[in-house]
């Protein structure tokens, strides 16, 4: 009962409250630029979810047989860009073997997660918060969730501020800029709680 | 520290490429070199007139599917010929096509207009406001969506307001002619020159009072009798030119009475008439003279 308490209160704070976009400012590059139609920004975040599970998994499996035995720690960040590329290559290579359809509908976000800092974060994270094996798989997972929820919400406004009205200098980036800014604001009303 | 920092991320580079290189191997898919290299001569624009998503999705369509290789509109014939070379068949040319504009209201200054528009700037939202703010119901309505919509620059204002078809930027893609609510706007061959500019299905007193040109169709059928192709053909008061029939003649835009047709080069053959007259009446002139002196030569 205490470790489902513990998933649970781990869930809320990285979907939530510690949102990755809107509270730790990672992943922006994405979230500006993936998220104009609802379709896209869906599959880039069912990619997204799907990498940041397995590269928690592994980066925290490489953290703990090897850089810490071997106390090469300093190698973290540069190890792990190296796991995470290679990850996303894999996964690649995989889904245009085994769903070529899915393949298509990903096109070329998933290569896009490579340099996503998102996903580097979240390993980074896990360590720090000397998470033990399951729960980095978890961490990785509702960080993902957490991605896709803002992604989706995001591209859900861009798609009717498209129709709407605007003056013509906010059209676009300016207002994706503000709207991004509110939606951090009202991410914000999430800090204080505490499970 | 230093050596095992080297060999520990070796060898995860070495253990990562070689399990990278081997998962090529077993996740290979076997992918027609033929699509990367039709992708390759396809221009890119990626602006869907062949009815496939993409440039891409084309090249894929032609390989596996068997899609005519003539579809790309931008591409014109040399990416026909290319393709047609990749995939060692007969290239068959489709006739380059551009979009036409079907109206010529004289443009937002001559235009008359029932009330003033100032709701939401599109075309798809002003034909909805009670009919379209101008008096014609078939006419441009002058917002943007063909503008907005071509991808190669290709539609500009002249100084009147009207929307005007750049012939050589225009590759016949055919994004205005979706774009435009009223569909105005349809691909014909480009070395058509002769064009009814009208698309008004009103009668012909109306239509005529409607344009702010005044060179509406009034559907009089003149044009009709006097095709020599019978490429002309009347409905619902509004004459339309069938493309696969015409030849270019310029007769019907001879005998139009509200200058409905366009042809460029009507005024030449008018200039050339008149001018034959001319040299028709001073020849009869002298002769008559020379007939006078003749008859009165003591003069």
């Amino acid at each position: 009962m205490d470790f489902i308490a513990k998933i649970f209160a781990m869930a809320i704070a990285a979907i939530f409250v510690q949102n990755f976009v809107l509270a730790r400012f990672l992943g922006l590059c994405p979230y500006i630029g993936v998220s104009k139609k609802l379709d896209s920004a869906l599959g880039m975040g069912m990619a997204v979810i799907f990498v940041m599970t397995m590269a928690s998994t592994f980066t925290w499996l490489i953290q703990t047989y090897l850089l810490i035995p071997l106390k090469l720690e300093f190698l973290q960040t540069i190890a792990f860009i190296l796991t995470i590329a290679s990850l996303v290559q894999l996964v690649e290579m995989v889904i245009q073997k085994i769903a070529p359809a899915l393949y298509k509908a990903l096109g070329v976000f998933l290569p896009l997660i490579t340099t996503n800092c998102a996903v580097l974060g979240v390993a980074i994270l896990n360590i720090n918060e000397n998470y033990n094996f399951i729960e980095a798989i978890l961490n990785g997972l509702f960080a993902g969730l957490g991605f896709t929820l803002v992604l989706v919400l995001m591209a859900g406004i861009r798609e009717r501020l498209e129709r709407a009205e605007l003056p013509h200098s906010m059209k676009g980036m300016p207002i994706a800029m503000i709207v991004a800014g509110s939606m951090a604001l009202a991410f914000l009303g999430f800090s204080g709680l505490k499970i | 520290m230093l050596i095992y920092a080297i060999i520990t991320l070796g060898a995860l580079g070495l253990i990562y490429g070689l399990g990278l290189a081997f998962a090529s191997r077993k996740f290979h898919v076997e992918i027609d070199p033929k699509i990367d290299k039709i992708n390759a001569v396809l221009p890119q624009a990626n602006c869907g007139a062949c009815g496939y998503p993409g440039c891409s999705a084309y090249a894929e369509a032609i390989v596996e599917k068997g899609a005519e290789i003539n579809l790309c509109a931008p591409g014109g014939e040399q990416v026909v010929n290319d393709v047609a070379k990749i995939m060692g068949i007969e290239a068959s040319a489709s006739d380059k096509k551009i979009a036409l504009i079907h109206c010529q209201s004289g443009g937002k200054n001559n235009t008359f207009f029932r009330y003033d528009y100032q709701g939401i700037a599109t075309c798809k939202a002003a034909v909805l406001v009670t009919n379209g703010p101008n008096l014609c119901n078939y006419g441009c309505v002058f917002q943007n969506d063909c503008i907005e919509a071509c991808h190669f620059d290709a539609i500009y204002l002249d100084e009147n307001g009207m929307r005007i078809i750049d012939k050589d930027k225009c590759t016949g893609c055919g994004a205005c002619v979706e774009a435009c609510p009223r569909n105005l706007i349809e691909l014909v061959p480009y070395k058509q020159r002769v064009h009814i500019l009208c698309s008004s299905h009103d009668k012909g007193v109306e239509a005529k009072k409607r344009c702010g040109n005044k060179t509406a169709c009034i559907g009089c059928g003149i044009c009709v009798k006097k095709c020599p192709k019978d490429a002309i053909k009347l409905e619902d008061n509004l004459a339309i030119i069938d493309y696969t029939k015409c030849i270019n003649c310029g007769i019907c835009a001879d005998v139009c009475p509200t200058s409905a047709i366009f042809d460029p080069l009507k005024e030449v053959r008018a200039k050339k008439k008149a001018e034959a007259k001319k040299k028709a009446e001073a020849a009869k002139k002298k002769i008559a003279e020379q007939k006078a002196a003749e008859k009165n030569p003591n003069k």
